[in-house]
């Protein structure tokens, strides 16, 4: 009988063949534990006089989810986890560089990898095809100090997905569709893989997003194989020597088998207190929900992609009167890229917020806490009640363009009505291949006197690099016509 | 090992938020505090009204969300001896047991708020005093009934210096 990836994946981790429904004692790769879960660990470990680490290279403490700390006793917390790096070697990713999920896969792990964190969105490594997921503080404790831990190798339920995206959605409304079909523990104890022609198309960005929320149905894991677009990625992060194919074998047993659709669906909503209590945006519109915070950001999306579909629909938009928008790069290496392309600036003169990376509203500790009978419309990955940091706050999680939508209506919309400047999935306008010297003839033509070309040119150069190439297209059509 | 307390009752998806929320963040350094807290966000009063050895039972997916170990921690110090549920999320479930606070999967619906509990780890039976119905719960993997035996994962980790789960 043939694998699953996460029986080929534990296998290689426990030293011999293994088989849904076994516990094995499995060798850790990479370990992580956050602000809000590390501290108890390093207390165990000092309980257990054994304040060491197996791995210290590939050991990570994140100062992420009150970062920059917002009361005395977590900034006392964080002095623990820098004194714990500095006294184990273990590697220590401090305030504003980011949050964990995201820069674990981006600096860390690899194909084939045994990821284990202290924090239940662990299972983002999934997208890389590592074995991913998260565990408590004490699990994770010995799992760093031992360099092994415990599993039980969970059953898979396949997730086949077909068709070609639709305009306007994307993987966030498909992991929120799956999650509202199957129920927030209609995975439970299981690992979800995901497949099929559609992921075999997604970029990797979208691949976390799916990731990441597997355990939203309650999953152990969430794997996609690992393919060209994982090397790419890889490559892009300056590890391309750490990729190689991982796939199930074609007659893998799998509990369930799932079949979506995605020319089918359409933009989803999470309504309060579950993240299972889906509504198209269909219905979303009709119910007139007034948005007073909109929020992008976190694990789930704050990637270059995410912050581009974003900035391309607010464009010379403006955030409507009495919604304020805060927005978070997932960590240090996504804000430069942000800043190069214009990003940062496109959301902060739209009339939002920028935050330094990090988790920032989401777990509800600062930056962000809504007041009673707030609503929300939100990137994040959980909507639970008191999540936000206020019981009596209203979370909405939706995709980053249905969140940019939503802010400049002010009331929860459909981004749909952008379809004229979004484009199909996949081909998010990458602005570092815009042809920078063609566009900035052309404006020269039009507006600069000979004397002054020199200077316009190269002031041109810069402001049309962050140009979305329909923008361009369009440009270059009316100076066409001119002529 | 018997077990006799009163019955908390919750409904589905009790979620670490309602058990430790994330307001409370400041306060995971100090547990006895958080405590004072436990559940806080599902039943305002249940800090003050549990007593030592009752037991807290939810419905279905009870302990979904965070990995935070906090959440069964502060249950334990509360003094709840177990927690019920219909079914339980995953980490929620593990990290119970990890901290010494046992998990008993049963239908719960047969179970009133303020019932008086017996419950028989060893036998795997629930008798319900107060309305005299009996139910049985789903056995734990014996890995998890060795780490729970000795007292929880670190307890475990000291006593045999590695996982001995066999």
């Amino acid at each position: 009988m043939g694998k699953t990836l996460v029986e080929k994946i534990i296998a290689e981790h426990a030293g011999k063949e293994v088989s849904a429904g076994e516990i094995v004692i499995a060798n850790v790769t990479v370990a992580l534990v956050q602000d809000g879960t590390g501290p108890l660990a390093i207390k165990q470990l000092q309980k257990l006089n054994l304040e060491k680490v197996a791995h210290p290279e590939r050991t990570v403490l994140f100062l992420d989810h009150s970062a920059p700390a917002s009361r005395k006793e977590l900034a006392n917390d964080h002095m623990a986890l820098r004194a714990f790096a500095a006294k184990t070697g273990a590697q220590l990713s401090d305030v504003g560089n980011g949050i964990c999920h995201t820069v674990i896969n981006e600096d860390y792990v690899n194909p084939g990898d045994l990821l284990i964190g202290a924090d239940s969105h662990t299972c983002t490594g999934g997208a890389l095809c590592a074995f991913s997921t998260g565990m408590g503080s004490t699990d994770v404790a010995i799992g760093m100090a031992l360099g092994k831990t415990w599993l039980r190798v969970p059953e898979t339920y396949k997730v086949n997905v077909t068709g070609k995206f639709p305009v306007g959605v994307y993987p966030k409304d498909l992991i929120l569709h799956l999650i509202g079909m199957i129920g927030a523990d209609g995975a439970t104890y299981k690992s979800l893989e995901f497949g099929g022609p559609a992921i075999d198309n997604m970029a990797m960005e979208g691949r976390f997003t799916l990731a990441n929320m597997a355990v939203e149905a309650g999953a152990k894991a969430g794997l996609i194989a690992s393919d060209k677009i994982t090397k790419a990625y890889l490559k892009k992060m300056g590890r391309v020597n750490k990729w190689r194919e991982i796939k199930p074998d074609f007659d893998a047993e799998y509990e369930r088998i799932i079949d979506i659709d995605v020319s089918t669906l359409k933009p989803i909503i999470s309504y309060p207190h579950t993240v299972d209590n889906m509504r198209d945006i269909d219905q979303s519109v009709k119910d007139h929900i007034k948005v007073n915070q909109a929020f992008l950001g976190t694990c789930t999306n704050s990637r270059l992609s995410d912050w581009a579909i974003f900035s391309t629909i607010i464009k010379g938009k403006k955030l409507a009167p009495g919604v304020r928008l805060i927005a978070v790069p997932g960590s240090k290496k996504i804000e430069a890229e942000l800043l190069k392309y214009g990003y940062l600036q496109a959301v902060m003169a739209f009339g939002g917020l920028i935050l330094p990376p990090g988790c920032g509203p989401c777990v509800g500790v600062h930056g962000g806490i809504l007041g009673d009978g707030e609503n929300v419309i939100a990137t994040q990955n959980r909507n639970f009640q008191g999540r936000m940091g206020n019981p009596a706050g209203n979370i909405y999680l939706a995709s980053p363009a249905t969140v940019a939508a939503s802010a400049i209506a002010g009331y929860i919309a459909d981004p749909r009505e952008y379809t004229r400047v979004l484009r199909p999935l996949g081909t998010v306008p990458d602005p570092s291949k815009l042809p920078k010297k063609e566009v900035a003839k052309k404006a020269v033509r039009k507006r600069a006197p000979k004397t002054i070309r020199r200077r316009v040119v190269k002031k041109a150069a810069k402001a049309r690099a962050f140009r979305p190439a329909k923008k361009v297209k369009a440009a270059k059509k009316r100076a066409s016509r001119k002529r | 090992m018997l077990l006799r307390g009163k019955s908390h009752k919750f409904g589905d998806d009790i979620s670490t938020d309602h058990i430790a929320p994330g307001r409370l963040f400041h306060l995971r350094s100090n547990l006895p505090e958080l405590a004072k807290h436990v559940l806080e966000d599902a039943d305002p009063e249940f800090a003050k009204k549990v007593q030592p050895n009752d037991f807290v039972v939810g419905g279905k997916n009870f302990g979904l969300g965070s990995s935070r170990e906090h959440a069964p921690t502060i249950i334990k110090l509360s003094g709840v001896s177990a927690v019920l549920a219909k079914s339980f999320a995953r980490i929620f479930f593990r990290n119970a047991i990890n901290v010494g606070l046992p998990v008993l999967i049963c239908d719960t619906d047969k179970i009133n708020a303020g019932d008086e509990l017996e419950i028989d780890l060893s036998m795997g039976t629930i008798k319900n005093l107060t309305t005299g119905t009996k139910l049985t719960f789903s056995p734990l993997p014996d890995a998890m009934i060795r780490i729970l035996n000795d007292g929880g994962l670190v307890a475990h980790i000291e006593k045999h210096g590695d996982f001995k789960l066999n």
